[in-house]
């Protein structure tokens, strides 16, 4: 029998630039993320899903998700828990906000140190950046090794896993010492759906702001009773960071300005099919180096 | 000290097109800030490499030469790296945003504590003033780049921190070796002092890649030719006008479900993304799930009997003609005016 394994998954709430209409560009040409629904990562519930695959195989295993962002980023993790996670964490506090790649990743591998885990799991990245940084950083905040763009846990030994992971050009075989971290590509398994057994049992989990934003809400009473009902939520006061490396002044790289993608009616040059317009276009292509 | 990195990465015993891509902007970056362009190569079997970096203007070639660099493995290349950064203190590092860049890049970037922007499609050297503190900073990379899903062009700085790190995408840079040509100094990497026995303790048990047989991402030119190339043997044209330029031949998906040519070359939302800096659209018509892959074009020249085709609104030169007429000609008169 295999070992108990405990597993953390490293989610984000993203808003859903996929589709992306008018209403969700203000007039200055900037991105208003009210406008957008707030979705599960893609990548992210591909890593669940290799997470819960590992939990079926490896009997005592535990799956929790662990996420920073605002307190409505819960919903991601009650999400979780109704397809299959036993728990959560969620990392809230305004002196997160504004985080870059290696900022964020150093406030979750705090988070991580705190919890600790056997494997470490995350999408290959966000959609909202597409960057793929924070998965390896925290590896390497962490000194874990990491095996990216994971698409299949191939066979979990005592004290290690084999991992099949997509590259450029083809597929790799690798077998990685526990404990470790590995991001999810997007060619990995289908989430599995929404277990209504779950859905019953947790849709009433709830951070403690939650519960103290209704105080008599049913959630709050059940929630002291019930403790498989309690999202843990942490500021940056809970986990042992230093402060100087969170959020906006604790990141190196800062936004110096943003443009707006304007698709502007290009000047077409209209050109027949005769030799001297032919010509005339080639010369033109070689003289700017478009060609040759 | 304080000079530009840029990390070459080996594909098949080859060099990397990425890396010379990387090369070719550096050399711009440090003409402007008066610095040296220094290559960082790790691999097996690496003498005379420097030849060809040389040729794209490494001042210093850096190589750690080992088979334990054989095949590529997160860990090692990670500490190398951070390795003789620490070491050498360059400026600026840039990365291709490769699997292999893309996966090694960021664990450096924490072994640094500094930035790492992703994806950048141009970079810049300018000025900053931190509106807060009132500091100005001159001679930063701007690290430019779309943003939030391709919404938003973003221009990200790195002001505190050193190195300033960034990865690109193969095929957005352009690739053109240096006017004059001075071999580099070799240096070897002191790589054993910067790795240790856990540095190793992922194996690679086995890979399967296949051979790339087209390479329409990294391909300067792209020959697409759509449904109105009319017919598979009408197809071959646009073969033909690649070979003559070096070009590479993509397709519409009208022409691959039709059977022009092999699902491989399908460019759009379905297909490949590419960003040439020279695409010639061939009888296609330009639905928008055609273009989405391939509107960031540097150049685009499409070739329609059809003046009103919807290719045409986003087309720099437009030819309002028959294929099998245009076509052939551009092949005669880039014979005769180039050289």
């Amino acid at each position: 029998m295999n070992k108990a394994l405990k597993i953390v998954v490293l989610a984000k709430q993203v808003p859903d630039t996929r589709n992306m209409g008018e209403e969700a560009m203000t007039a200055d040409g900037t991105v208003n993320r009210a406008a957008l629904p707030a979705i599960f990562n893609p990548d992210d519930l591909k890593a669940l899903e290799l997470a819960l695959r590992m939990k079926d195989e490896c009997v005592g295993s535990t799956v929790h998700i662990l996420t920073m962002g605002p307190l409505r980023a819960a919903d991601i993790i009650r999400d979780a828990m109704f397809r299959g996670a036993d728990g959560g964490y969620l990392l809230t506090d305004r002196r997160f906000a504004g985080s870059d790649t290696l900022a964020t990743s150093y406030a979750l591998s705090c988070a991580l140190r705190k919890i600790g885990a056997d494997v470490v799991v995350a999408g290959r990245q966000a959609i909202d950046g597409d960057t793929a940084q924070v998965g390896p950083q925290v590896a390497g905040w962490l000194g874990l090794p990491q095996v990216t763009y994971a698409e299949q846990v191939e066979q979990i030994k005592e004290s290690s896993l084999v991992v099949r992971r997509r590259v450029e050009r083809g597929v790799e075989r690798v077998e990685s010492p526990l404990p470790m971290l590995l991001t999810v590509n997007s060619s990995a398994d289908e989430v599995r759906p929404q277990n209504a057994m779950r859905l019953m049992k947790f849709k009433y989990a709830a951070t403690p702001s939650e519960c103290a934003a209704e105080p008599e809400a049913l959630r709050v009473k059940l929630a002291a009773e019930r403790e498989y009902l309690n999202i843990v939520e942490w500021t940056a006061d809970d986990v042992d960071c230093d402060k100087s490396i969170l959020g906006l002044a604790g990141s190196p790289t800062k936004v110096k300005s943003v443009e707006a993608v304007v698709f502007q009616d290009k000047q077409v040059q209209s050109l027949t099919s005769s030799d001297e317009d032919i010509e005339k276009l080639m010369v033109e292509l070689i003289a700017s180096r478009t060609l040759g | 000290m304080n000079n530009i990195f840029v990390y070459i990465e080996i594909e098949d015993g080859a060099i990397a097109d990425v890396s010379l891509e990387l090369l070719t902007k550096g050399r711009d970056l440090a003409t402007k800030l008066g610095v040296k362009l220094e290559a960082v190569v790790l691999g097996h079997n690496l003498s005379g490499i420097e030849k060809e970096l040389s040729a794209y203007g490494a001042k210093t070639v850096w190589v750690a030469d080992d088979a334990v660099f054989v095949p590529y493995s997160t860990l090692p290349y990670a500490a190398v790296v951070s390795g003789l950064v620490k070491a050498e203190q360059p400026q600026i590092v840039l990365f291709g945003a490769t699997s292999v860049g893309r996966d090694f890049a960021p664990r450096v970037s924490a072994t640094l504590k500094t930035g790492l922007t992703a994806d950048c499609t141009q970079l810049e050297i300018g000025s900053y003033v931190d509106e807060n503190t009132g500091r100005e900073y001159d001679n930063l990379l701007y690290q430019i780049g779309p943003a939030f899903g391709g919404n938003v062009i973003a221009t990200i700085i790195c002001p505190d921190n050193r190195p300033q790190m960034a990865t690109v995408r193969e095929g957005v840079m352009c690739k053109r070796p240096a006017d004059v040509q001075v071999e580099a100094e070799v240096k070897p990497i002191a790589w054993r002092d910067y790795i240790s026995p856990e540095d190793l303790a992922v194996v690679v048990l086995d890979r399967q890649l296949e051979q790339r047989k087209i390479n329409l991402k990294g391909a300067n030119v792209v020959v697409a030719g759509g449904y109105g190339m009319g017919s598979k043997e009408g197809f071959k044209l646009c073969y033909d006008l690649a070979e003559v330029l070096g070009a590479e031949v993509g397709a519409s998906r009208a022409a691959t479900d039709a059977g022009y040519c092999e699902h491989e070359r399908m460019i759009g939302q379905t297909g490949i993304t590419v960003r040439p800096k020279l695409y010639i659209a061939c009888g296609i018509s330009g639905q928008v799930q055609h273009t989405v892959g391939m509107d960031s074009s540097s150049i685009i020249v499409s070739i329609n009997s059809d003046a009103d085709a919807p290719i045409n609104k986003i087309a720099d030169y437009a030819i309002v003609g028959k294929v099998e007429e245009v076509i052939p000609k551009m092949i005669k008169y880039y014979k005769q005016n180039s050289k």
